[in-house]
């Protein structure tokens, strides 16, 4: 039975051992009987496409810290007319986001000369600020790299004294590690300040192309703005490059070795090797940077520290090119046939004034694509790599002070508290005593993580509140795919699974069978065969090199503008994501149909 | 290949062009500029108007329409009849001059050797020059003659031809229309036969909205006859027609094909299992597609084209053309909703944020 609105967040049980999990966020991010009216007159839908497991508390800072950086540009700096943004809560350790949207059409209309002076600057200089944001960004990478989190000396160094510093060690650790919020916060204001006008841009030429042919495949619309070199890809093609050169200097037996240290020991044993590895370090940092996961994680691992990962992928292209395939990718053919599918298209319409319409608009999708394509790699695996490292330094500066037992429990602190514990640690330094933390901290992180688990444990509901009528919120519709129909299917729900045994979205086109492999993380990435489909929670950019052995890709989450589906549309895998429960319903080995148009999947018979 | 044999009653379509249009007839110019654009249309030949021209001067024949015609009381129906009988039967026992029987033998016998098959099975059809000839859509005016073997049943079926031309309907067409039966020309195109596992239609835009962006494919078993006459409802596939993505399939009970029997054509029930099945794979689909947009290309308008899948060709290579028309419903047509042309680019970027595309398709159009 179909009923006319979700459950309120209210009504929504604690899990079992999950008590007092409130404990682990902010106040400012769980609903509350104060704001209750209006948390109950809202629509909040699970942000499954960028978190969809439980957040630990710092998980959760780094949510709440993004999603307040994307509201802020369209409440408050651009005045995107209908949008006030996208409000966040935490239930029971899953985040559920809020359209706010705007809907006296005299409000609207009224914040269009703000919108158009200041997004018009935007798109005015889009090229020179995005030559500046590139800088900004390594800036603030570099300066969190700088950030010192080693453990307090012994004896203050003698430059204190000589330089006359008038600050100690103690200052620089609590200083560093307020440095470190701003910085951190930074990160997610510096990720959107074009994301939302490049999807604005994409979407204004979207909508003409779906205009004028009401058919037009979305992949085709994809494919005329997608740069033709772009950063995101970059470290698939660098690792491309490193296989080459392990078989050009005739050291690629090193990657027969299962275990990195043996193949490290192996490549350094030889000449060729040593150049081998002199090539791996010059591009491993930023490229490398590159995680398994979104990001967003405090699980997620950069191949550059995880180098099994880059390894085994650099076996297969090994492989592969011992069997005669061509790795590089043919960059006249892709700019020549970019080129084709703009023409042909252009062919189609029938004046001049709509031939114009159609390169204006192509044009500055063009010129605020490489924003919307690049901006995963700067912030999601560049800076979110650089800044899980530092934390987990300033997680084992704690274990070794006595405050957490183990560098990974820094991950269940809320952001100020650490304020408090290092004060607690610099008080006890300056005086040569005991930290009271080591008392406080590891009994109550110990309890923090056992509730982490029961959320762990829990499936949220897709959305709670009140439904509205009409999804309008552009950001919403647009990079959450969230849209009228959704809603309406999600109050359906009975009908799930119409057309095919496993439904989701249809992230990229084409259909493919074949025997499924379910993967749970990266570390089992190796384990897939040649032709299969791969069946995961989700996918990350970094598994790009997985795409050229898999058949298709089948997701439990993700959207079709997800990092993932970009990339299988890249690779021409035909996707399908948001699924929900693939990587329960399916099992590996079973013969499966994933149709990437139409978003299904079908159980076949052996 | 062997050279083609010279004659000024035949011509192979391969060897068309355009000033040759007039003495050809409308159905063979046009397989024959299909075939010069490189369009994958079965080989065959025309006989010109020249031969048809030839055959009237004989005096028993000419002789024979001014006694049945010229006084002809076109009211009286039974007198039509009777009379464009008796021309037709003059037309097809007047002994064919040698060097145009010939000529024909000659042509047929090089399509034969071509297709490395003696008694080649060849689709014979009437090609009328110009407007003294009802429209085709006169269904039955236009004759179509189809499996002929040999060279002298491919002889007969082309004095049947010209026969057609003083049926009765299209005797009184002309005369309404004031067209002297006595300066019509007529020329015959002889073409290889398909042997379809799937054929039918294809429009180069889709049908249902005029999305110029997409090819719209009926497909059924067999010949295309079932498709085009709608004696099944067919498979449906949608095509975007530069990425060549196959956007949608819809495959339906085909419960009855036109497929051979012996020497002729049949109408058949086709197996449940068969039936439910689609008749096109994705490479088909996309083949067809391909062929559709070339022919558009090459006629520079939206076209309404018949193919075949030829079951005697290589796979990769079987997909044939046999027919393309302009298409006339969409073509001078545009989908309504423009509102982007000629705004700003600020504005239009503001209406897309205050009114994203999911749900401006919510309106009612």
């Amino acid at each position: 039975m179909a009923e006319n609105r979700f459950p309120s967040p209210f009504e929504i049980e604690t899990p079992p051992g999950a008590e007092g999990w409130q404990e682990l966020y902010s106040y400012a991010d769980v609903f509350s009987e104060d704001r209750r009216a209006y948390e109950e007159s809202q629509f909040w839908f699970q942000d499954s496409i960028h978190w969809g497991w439980a957040l630990t508390p710092w998980d959760a800072t780094v949510m709440t810290l993004c999603m307040a950086s994307l509201s802020q540009y369209n409440s408050r700096v651009f005045k995107v007319p209908p949008s006030q943004g996208v409000d966040a809560r935490i239930l029971n350790g899953y985040c559920y986001l809020s359209p706010v949207e705007i809907d006296d059409p005299a409000v609207i209309e009224g914040r269009v000369p703000e919108f158009t002076e200041r997004a018009g600057h935007y798109f005015q200089n889009w090229d020179s600020l995005y030559a500046s944001w590139l800088e900004k960004v390594q800036d603030n990478i570099r300066e969190i790299e700088s950030l010192d989190f080693s453990p307090l000396p012994e004896t203050e160094p003698i430059e204190t004294v000589l330089e006359g510093r008038g600050v100690s060690s103690g200052w620089d650790l609590l200083a560093n590690y307020r440095r470190f919020k701003d910085l951190t916060l930074k990160i997610w204001q510096l990720h959107f300040e074009f994301l939302n006008l490049g999807y604005a841009a994409y979407l204004d030429f979207f909508g003409f192309c779906k205009e004028s042919w009401p058919n037009i495949p979305d992949l085709a619309i994809a494919r005329m703005v997608a740069g033709i070199e772009v950063d995101l890809f970059r470290p698939n093609e660098e690792l491309k490059r490193l296989a080459q050169l392990a078989v050009d200097l005739d050291v690629d037996d090193a990657f027969d070795h299962e275990d990195p240290d043996a193949v490290q020991q192996h490549l350094a044993s030889s000449d060729a090797g040593k150049r081998w590895l002199a090539s791996w370090d010059e591009v491993k940092d930023p490229w490398f940077n590159f995680s398994d996961g979104t990001g967003f994680y405090h699980f997620d691992e950069p191949w550059i520290e995880k180098l099994e990962v880059p390894y085994r992928f650099l076996r297969d292209y090994i492989t592969k090119i011992h069997d005669g395939e061509d790795l590089t990718r043919p960059m006249e053919e892709i700019r020549a046939e970019r080129d084709r599918i703009v023409g042909e298209y252009e062919q189609l319409l029938d004046t001049d004034e709509e031939r114009q319409t159609f390169q204006a608009k192509l044009g500055l999708a063009r010129t605020v694509f490489p924003y919307v394509e690049n901006h995963n790699f700067y912030i999601e695996h560049w800076s979110m790599s650089v800044w899980w490292r530092k934390l987990r330094e300033l997680g084992a500066t704690l274990a070794k002070e006595g405050a957490v037992e183990r560098e990974d429990d820094v991950y269940m602190f809320k952001i100020d508290e650490i304020d408090e514990v290092l004060w607690d640690v610099v008080k006890a330094w300056t005086s040569a005593g005991e930290n009271r933390s080591r008392q406080i901290w590891p009994a109550r992180l110990a309890e923090r993580r056992r509730i982490y688990e029961a959320l762990r444990q829990w499936q949220p509901p897709k959305a709670l509140g009140n439904p509205p009528e009409v999804v309008t919120e552009p950001f919403t519709v647009m990079l959450w795919g969230i849209t009228t129909d959704s809603v309406s299917a999600w109050l359906g729900a009975g009908d799930e699974g119409e057309g095919g045994d496993v439904t989701g979205m249809a992230a990229s086109p084409g259909t493919a069978e074949g025997r499924a492999r379910v993967i749970f993380s990266a570390e089992d990435i190796g384990d897939i065969q040649e032709g299969e489909i791969l069946v995961a929670p989700i996918t990350a950019p970094s598994w790009a090199p997985a795409f050229s052995k898999i058949k298709a890709t089948v997701t439990d989450i993700g959207g079709v503008m997800s990092h993932a589906a970009i990339v299988c549309r890249e690779y021409q895998v035909p996707a399908v994501t948001g699924t929900g429960y693939a990587t329960r319903d399916i099992q590996t080995g079973q013969r499966i149909r994933v149709d990437g148009t139409a978003g299904t999947v079908t159980f076949l018979d052996d | 290949m062997a050279t083609r044999p010279r004659s000024p009653y035949t011509l192979f379509f391969e060897e068309y062009s355009p000033d040759q249009q007039p003495r050809l007839g409308g159905k063979s110019a046009s397989l024959g500029s299909m075939i010069q654009a490189g369009l994958p249309v079965p080989p065959g030949f025309a006989v010109t108007t020249d031969a048809y021209d030839t055959l009237r001067s004989h005096p028993d024949l000419r002789a024979g329409v001014h006694a049945h015609l010229d006084d002809l009381d076109h009211s009286d129906t039974t007198a039509l009849t009777e009379a464009t009988r008796e021309v037709r039967k003059l037309i097809e026992e007047v002994p064919l001059p040698t060097e145009i029987a010939a000529a024909i033998t000659r042509c047929y016998e090089s399509l034969c050797e071509q297709c490395d098959d003696d008694a080649l099975p060849v689709a014979v059809r009437s090609s009328g020059t110009a407007e003294d000839m009802p429209d085709a859509s006169f269904a039955g005016l236009q004759d179509t003659y189809l499996w002929i073997c040999g060279a002298d049943q491919v002889l007969e079926h082309v004095k049947r031809c010209w026969s057609s031309i003083f049926t009765d309907r299209a005797v009184s067409y002309r005369r309404q229309r004031g067209y002297d039966h006595r300066v019509i020309d007529m020329g015959v195109a002889v073409q290889k036969m398909v042997r379809p596992q799937a054929a039918g239609v294809a429009f180069t835009l889709n049908p249902a909205d005029g999305d110029r962006s997409q090819v719209a494919i009926d497909a059924s078993w067999g010949f295309g006859e079932a498709v085009v006459s709608g004696e099944v409802t067919p498979d449906n596939y949608l095509v975007d027609k530069v990425i060549y993505e196959i956007v949608s399939r819809k495959v339906s009970d085909k419960r009855l094909e036109y497929r051979l029997n012996g020497n002729g054509i049949e109408v058949a029930e086709v197996d449940e299992d068969r039936a439910c099945q689609p008749c096109l794979d994705d490479e088909h689909i996309r083949a067809v597609a391909r062929m559709a947009r070339r022919a558009e290309k090459h006629y520079g308008s939206p076209q309404d084209i018949e193919w075949a899948i030829d079951a005697d060709l290589p796979e990769g290579d079987d997909v044939v053309l046999l027919q393309s028309r302009p298409e006339t419903v969409w073509s001078n047509q545009r989908p309504t909703a423009r509102s982007h042309i000629g705004t700003d680019p600020m504005e239009a970027i503001v209406n897309t944020l205050c009114s994203p595309l999911s749900a401006r398709q919510k309106q009612p159009s």
